[in-house]
């Protein structure tokens, strides 16, 4: 029955967390570049156009969602089940919603990155 | 790429590591929490134990060096630097600690390792669909290989 818990929260952590990465990196690539704005504006600067942009946000709460499903997860799981899985699968998941959603390049080079660390984080924890 | 701009993804390595580490170590000591509105307060309480805390002031470090390096780089291309804190876990165990890797875990660091410098050896950056359609498909294919 724990097992079952375990996997529901590998499975809500590897939605939302990969939700909120695409969030954040959609609204961090409309901010652009932080070193160049800090020096040219300062550290308010960027701090009021990071949370001024609205999806920004909407990445934030996925990423809170997925933080507290890790929470759960490990106090029903193992750690050495749940952290492992919920990390192999959002490499793979990631990898294939940037390059849907944030037409990223994924190419071959970082397609066989993607699957050598999700099978290394796996190998990890056997 | 510059010195600086690695710095953040060692801070990334380093802080998401830590913050996980503690984390798990302050979870662990408050036992299992089961699911119930009862126990949702145990569950914000939580926050209180200091390993949390500790874990959470150190994954809020980890969460600036990741959105400022996701400012100048892919999410492909930062998500596997985050990785790199399996390896460097193992090597603190093993080096610092003297305990013993099996094999299958030697063969772990080694996937994640190449899995890293694959990404690493190749742009931060790739061109996102605007670029694309600006440019003459025939070049943009051949430009993708020669990257590879």
């Amino acid at each position: 029955m724990k097992d079952i818990y375990a996997w529901v929260a590998i499975g809500l952590i590897v939605l939302t967390s990969t939700t909120g990465d695409v969030l954040l990196s959609y609204s961090m690539k409309q901010v652009g570049d932080v070193g160049e704005l800090w020096k040219r504006r300062g550290a308010l600067a960027v701090l009021g156009r990071v949370l001024r942009t609205p999806t920004f946000a909407l990445g934030l709460m996925a990423m809170a969602v997925a933080f507290y499903s890790l929470l759960f997860g490990l106090s029903w799981g193992n750690l050495s089940l749940v952290v492992p899985a919920s990390a192999s699968l959002t490499f793979v998941a990631n990898a294939v919603a940037a390059r849907i959603f944030l037409h990223e390049r994924v190419g071959r080079r970082r397609w066989i990155a993607a699957l050598l660390v999700a099978g290394g984080v796996v190998l990890m924890a056997v | 790429m510059t010195f600086r701009k690695y710095l953040v993804l060692a801070g990334i390595t380093v802080c998401a590591t830590a913050g996980d580490s503690l984390l798990a170590r302050g979870m662990k000591q408050l036992g299992n929490i089961n699911v119930s509105l009862h126990n949702l307060s145990a569950l914000l309480l939580a926050i209180l134990n200091p390993w949390v805390t500790a874990g959470i002031l150190f994954l809020l470090a980890f969460f600036a060096c990741y959105i400022s390096a996701l400012s100048w780089a892919d999410l492909t291309y930062v998500l596997p630097a985050t990785s790199l804190g399996y390896v460097l876990v193992a090597l603190i165990a093993r080096f610092g600690f003297h305990e013993v890797i099996s094999p299958t875990r030697w063969l772990g660091i080694a996937l994640i390792a190449a899995g890293v410098g694959f990404v690493a050896a190749g742009p931060s950056v790739t061109p996102c669909r605007q670029h694309l359609d600006s440019r003459e498909p025939s070049r943009d294919a051949l430009s993708q290989q020669v990257k590879l």
